[in-house]
């Protein structure tokens, strides 16, 4: 795969039907709008090395309770745009009064972005059984641009992480990623977790995960 | 601009008070990523300018009324540190600094995707830590690095460079005493394709003159591109020497 660093306004195709997301095209030329990794397949993405989080429909997300009002939560999803989640999206019935109780301020939840409007109303659901609070392990951040190096292709990096951390781990679309387990495995899948995020960019990663796993596993015993 | 008050011999041999030929930048330095906190951020060192850029955002607006239903907001605050010139600069705004950055901002606005991050602002903050004449320049170069670096989506960078006059003769990025008793100073700012974002001048030129200065001026932004492309590109290629010896590591734990 050819991949290389591009900076805001770099040249990369004379043929406009090549242009993929972080590009732009001019005159029939497409050009990077990010300073990012290019990847050249059929068409040319460019994938971000920083940047905010921008919600989206349909992703999956772990927000925390930020406030709580009349009839919806305040949720922070780790972006310029906060989340609401109407209680008529909370899985059975809530009164308002008991609101508070059910998610008080600072709860973690795991929840999906139902909807986003042009204004960037973002509208949260838990109507799903994948979904919910959550009460137990840890949340950790990580820049959102590192979340599909840390799922990995079709999900390869991330099932090895959880084979081998015997952990349960949920990563959200935002950046926060949910980690249950044992004190200990938590641990190094806290310290593995960020030594993807540092080096998302290189490539043959999984592989040297895989080892980094095993030596420290080596050390531990 | 008086018309030499100080009698300084500007030029000898050809060459400027500080051995620069006329249409050559000062020494130019960039360092991307310098602050932790900020999400994008950049060192600049122009000459004797000594010049500090973060950006924030996107993130949300506060006061609200600023607020865009359509796009984000820009915000751009260049400051001078009160040690940044020789006699102390009451610190605060005053109206140099709020015109700088208006026209500041409005270099960096074109070339910045707005649309892309509703009700939303990006906050540039400069801070001058030492000032030798252009810092308004070195200022934006610096923006646009910390722009790029913060992953804003951007058409294009933003390079940025002065030109001026002095003892008749037209020369490139002025430096302190040039800017202080030469006849003319026009910073401009463009992107590396020619389109000029920001063009100002103070001082007198003839309409020939002005051609040349800026065509001069032109020429040294996309020297300063060149350095800003280096910066933004080397922050990442530097990271490759860790990677080989972090594959290395395993091999040795296997000997023990």
């Amino acid at each position: 795969m050819d991949r290389k660093v591009v900076i805001p306004g770099d040249l990369l195709s004379e043929e406009a039907k090549r242009s993929g997301e972080g590009t732009f095209v001019k005159d029939g030329k497409v050009y990077s709008l990010l300073y990012g990794l290019a990847n050249f397949k059929d068409k040319i993405n460019v994938i971000p090395l920083a940047g905010k989080y921008v919600p989206s429909s349909g992703d999956s997300v772990i927000g925390i309770v930020k406030d709580v009002t009349f009839s919806n939560w305040i949720i922070d999803v780790n972006s310029p745009y906060d989340g609401l989640l109407h209680v008529s999206e909370y899985p059975r019935r809530v009164e308002s009064d008991e609101m508070s109780k059910i998610l008080r301020i600072g709860a973690s939840i795991m929840t999906r972005v139902k909807d986003v409007d042009s204004t960037m109303k973002v509208e949260l659901t838990l109507n799903d059984r994948k979904l919910g609070v959550l009460k137990t392990g840890r949340v950790i951040e990580i820049s959102h641009t590192r979340v599909p190096r840390l799922i990995g292709k079709g999900g390869s990096m991330i099932s090895m992480l959880k084979r081998e951390l015997n952990c349960n781990i949920f990563v959200g679309q935002n950046g926060r990623i949910w980690i249950n387990g044992s004190a200990d495995d938590m641990d190094l899948a806290l310290k593995t977790i960020l030594l993807i995020e540092k080096e998302a960019h290189t490539s043959g990663l999984t592989d040297r995960v895989i080892d980094y796993l095993k030596q420290e596993k080596r050390a531990r015993s | 601009m008086g018309e030499n008050d100080a009698n300084i011999t500007f030029f000898k041999d050809g060459l400027r008070l500080d051995d620069r030929r006329a249409d050559e930048l000062r020494p130019l330095k960039i360092e991307v990523g310098v602050l932790a906190r900020a999400d994008g951020s950049c060192y600049i060192e122009m000459g004797g300018n000594k010049v500090i850029a973060a950006v924030y955002g996107p993130r949300e607006v506060h006061p609200r009324h600023l607020q865009e239903v359509t796009r984000a907001i820009v915000r751009y605050r260049y400051n001078m540190a009160s040690f940044s010139v020789e006699e102390r600069k009451r610190p605060g705004p005053d109206r140099r600094s709020y015109e700088l950055s208006k026209v500041s901002r409005e270099a960096l606005e074109p070339v910045i995707l707005t649309s892309y991050f509703p009700r939303s602002v990006i906050d540039v903050f400069v801070e001058v830590l030492q000032a030798d004449a252009g810092t308004r320049t070195a200022g934006i170069n610096a923006a646009s690095v910390a722009l790029a670096d913060a992953g804003i989506p951007m058409k294009n960078m933003i390079s940025s460079c002065a030109a001026g006059k002095v003892d008749g003769q037209l020369v490139l990025d002025p430096m302190k005493e040039e800017d202080n008793y030469g006849e003319a100073d026009m910073p401009i700012a463009m992107t590396p394709d020619g389109q000029i974002t920001l063009l100002q001048m103070d001082g007198h030129m003839t309409p020939e003159e002005l051609k040349t200065a800026l065509a001069m001026a032109m020429g040294g932004c996309r020297q300063v591109y060149e350095v800003q492309r280096k910066a933004l590109i080397d922050k990442y290629n530097q990271m490759e020497p860790e990677i080989i010896t972090d594959q290395e590591q395993p091999q040795e734990a296997e000997v023990l």
